[in-house]
């Protein structure tokens, strides 16, 4: 599962996870569950149906499956599969029923994408083995995942009989186990990584088990400038000079202020820095792509992802 | 670089007693809040008597505008110069206490008791993807009704995306006054007007559907549903009534929208939707606030020539402690500038599909913003119209 504060980077990282987990052999399942086409756009595919299909080889040589969840779908499976009553999605459309469940409905939409991830990892193949080697979910925010994730838990206890209930609390069985593991990205930032602290209380308080932080976005740190003290303006200027710049005295000024500014900035990221190691978690960090993330940028951070401890 | 667009004039905007109400908008982590807090501080001490309604501060900005308790009502600001007569005051939006006061003012006590101790309630009121959408509106019809403030400046909710704002309380609402909560009710009231509508379905219909209702969510958790649904009866019609008089609200000429975008890919795309969206819905845009744009005092100093300067001064041989500082400078300086290239060029495509809309940039602090000063530095930056003009 990998979540995060909005915008941090989740659904990139979530993507290149999966490639980087898929070793020779192997296959691997992305899936989404917000119904925006991340998957589709940052494969540079077309929309993707609710429908399993491979979109990718990893770097290491295996599949990467792709399924982006549509709750509504995901309803109609159900019914067909527990109550033989996929035919009846029409008449349950007509009136609101099937909007109710899948957005209005506190938590059903949650039990059903959650119930169809976990469907996935308890597949097995035609040779016995397992379907998917592993399934990557690029899950809702942090301040929402925690809900989500634990929302069987508080279906098993509204809908206290019947074959909801049981499916509730086998999909909570697959969530706590050790193999699962809910990891959180964050930029070095205050509030993602306060947004960060607070979700991993949270997860443990509701005994779901959290990977680690994958600290994204990581500007380059240019240590010379932060080891060097600020030069004087005058000695700044001469070396400029040096270097064969000939505006040299109308650029001390800005360069000090933007090398204040950078010492500032890694400061800060110093104490985010410290303020993740507190939560005691495996860190991974991946740098930020200047020219943002296209296909090969991907296939780059899975790359990075594979040459870190997991 | 100069912008061909019109500026955008936050200070005639904020100033003039014909603006009632301010609406910051825009994709998570923007800056929205930030904005709004710096807007409404700025009216403040230029007069006006001014409450901002936060939706989800950072920590540290609601306790330096003294959010420290969730009491849903707004309250002063302190520290704010009043030499030019105006008041601040603030508030940070408690959805689940915005509905349960919605329904304590519509059902008799112990009609209330019974909705707000209903588990379904419960849920929906803490959790529902829209309440805190809904209860935003909810709680800007609220202030508005008062009347007691002059300018109501409000951030919206962090929405995966802007549109949720003005899509999610119709949603709700007509969900809530709806067809489908009826038919669950009509168990509870045979033979009322809602059992009538069920009829007319069909009663091979209905069986279908609250046999099938009954099965899926477990006959507990749909007793719970149809209790609920009965306590509210009163307030139906309500939600959807006062979901469109906010919306009318959001259309009067008082209003004026502000989008928020950082210069990112993603942010602005967003900002490019909306804006086509308000323009559709016929509500008043003031324009763009770019956020937290990179700038440079030496931005004729391109990267590349930075990039050659600094290892000029790393190869010398005998490189002195102010060449190796100089060459790092260099360097900083040469990331900033391709930053600042990234976002112009970013910027640009928005500027190609929406010429006009007028736009002000507020350049990124190397600090989060979390205290008075910080907004004030903010709010100057807001107000002026030339564009790109660096920090400190
Ligand atoms: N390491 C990186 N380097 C450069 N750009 C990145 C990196 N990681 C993510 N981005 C960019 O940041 C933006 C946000 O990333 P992404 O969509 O993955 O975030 P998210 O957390 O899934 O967002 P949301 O909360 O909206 O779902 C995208 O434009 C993405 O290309
Ligand atoms: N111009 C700026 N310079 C530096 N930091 C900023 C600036 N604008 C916003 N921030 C910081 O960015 C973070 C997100 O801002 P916030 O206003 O909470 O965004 P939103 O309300 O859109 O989610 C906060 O930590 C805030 O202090
Ligand atoms: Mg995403
Ligand atoms: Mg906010």
């Amino acid at each position: 599962m990998v979540s995060g504060k909005g915008g941090t980077g989740k659904t990139t990282v979530a993507a290149a996870l999966a490639l980087a987990l898929a070793e020779e052999g192997r296959r691997t399942l992305l899936v989404e569950v917000e119904g925006r086409q991340g998957i589709a756009q940052l494969f540079e595919t077309e929309a993707l149906p609710y429908e399993e299909r491979r979109i990718a080889i990893g770097p290491g040589g295996g599949e990467v499956f792709a399924l982006a969840i549509d709750a509504e779908r995901a309803l109609l499976d159900y019914l067909q599969m527990f109550y033989k009553l996929g035919g009846a999605g029409r008449a349950l459309r007509r009136i609101g029923a099937i909007d109710f469940a899948t957005t209005v409905a506190p938590g059903l939409r949650d039990v059903l994408l959650t119930g169809k991830v976990c469907e996935a990892v308890r597949r097995r193949g035609p040779d016995g083995g397992w379907a998917y080697d592993a399934v990557v979910m690029d899950a809702p925010p942090t301040g929402r995942v925690t809900r989500f994730l634990a929302v069987n838990d508080e279906v098993a206890g509204l809908a206290r009989v019947g074959p909801i209930h049981h499916q509730a609390q086998a999909v909570m069985r697959v969530l706590k186990s050790a193999e699962t593991a809910v990891h959180l990205v964050t930029l070095l930032e205050e509030m993602p990584v306060q947004e960060t602290a607070d979700g991993v209380a949270e997860l443990r308080a509701a005994d779901l088990p959290v990977g680690g932080t994958v600290v994204n976005m990581v500007r380059p740190a240019l240590d010379s400038t932060a080891a060097t003290p600020l030069p004087a303006p005058n000695d700044l200027a001469a070396a400029l000079t040096r270097a064969g710049l000939r505006d040299a005295e109308a650029l001390t000024a800005p360069l000090l202020s933007q090398g204040r500014e950078h010492v500032t900035r890694l400061a800060l990221e110093a104490t985010q820095r410290d303020e993740l190691a507190r939560l005691d978690l495996p860190v991974r960090e991946l740098p930020l792509l200047p020219d943002g993330v296209d296909l090969a940028g991907l296939y780059r951070l899975a790359r990075l992802l594979r040459a870190q401890d997991w | 670089m100069r912008s061909p667009q019109e500026p955008l004039e936050t200070d005639p905007l904020i100033d003039d007693p014909d603006t009632r109400i301010v609406v910051c908008c825009g994709s998570g982590g923007v800056g929205k809040t930030t904005t709004a807090a710096a807007l409404g501080l700025r009216a403040a001490e230029r007069g006006r008597r001014v409450v901002v309604l936060t939706i989800d501060p950072a920590r540290r900005l609601a306790q330096s505008m003294g959010l420290t308790e969730l009491d849903n009502v707004p309250r002063p600001v302190p520290g704010i110069d009043t030499t030019a007569g105006g008041e601040l005051f603030a508030m940070m939006l408690d959805m689940k206490r915005t509905f349960d006061e919605i329904v304590e003012a519509h059902a008799d006590p112990a009609r209330a008791r019974a909705i707000l101790d209903n588990p379904f309630y419960q849920s929906l009121s803490a959790g529902f993807a829209g309440t805190q959408e809904y209860m935003a509106m909810e709680k800007l019809g609220q202030l508005a009704a008062r009347d007691a403030w002059d300018l109501i400046v409000v951030d919206t909710p962090p929405s995966r995306s802007a549109l949720d704002f003005l899509d999610a309380p119709q949603r709700l609402g007509s969900f809530l006054d709806g067809r489908f909560i009826r038919l669950l009710m009509a168990p509870a009231k045979a033979g009322g007007r809602a059992g009538r509508k069920v009829m007319s379905l069909g009663m091979a219909g209905l069986s279908l559907v609250t046999g099938t209702l009954g099965k899926v969510l477990g006959t507990a958790l749909l007793r719970d549903v149809q209790t609920f649904v009965a306590a509210m009866d009163t307030m139906f019609g309500g939600f959807r009534t006062r979901a469109d008089a906010t919306y009318r609200l959001l259309q009067a000429p008082g209003t004026a929208f502000l989008v928020v975008a950082a210069p990112e890919r993603d942010a602005l795309r967003e900002a490019a939707y909306f804006v086509e969206r308000l323009a559709a819905e016929r509500m008043p845009l003031a324009g763009l606030v770019l956020n937290r744009v990179h700038t440079s005092d030496g931005a004729h100093l391109g990267a590349e020539r930075a990039l050659a300067a600094a290892e000029t001064l790393e190869s010398r041989e005998s490189a002195s402690d102010a060449d190796r500082a100089a060459a790092g400078l260099l360097r900083v300086h040469a990331e900033r500038m391709r930053q600042l290239t990234r976002e112009e060029r970013t910027r640009a495509r928005f500027t190609a599909v929406h010429p006009r809309v007028p736009v002000v940039e507020v350049p990124a602090l190397p600090e989060d913003v979390h205290d008075l000063a910080g907004l004030r530095a903010i709010g100057d930056r807001l107000s002026q119209t030339d564009g790109a003009q660096p920090f400190g």
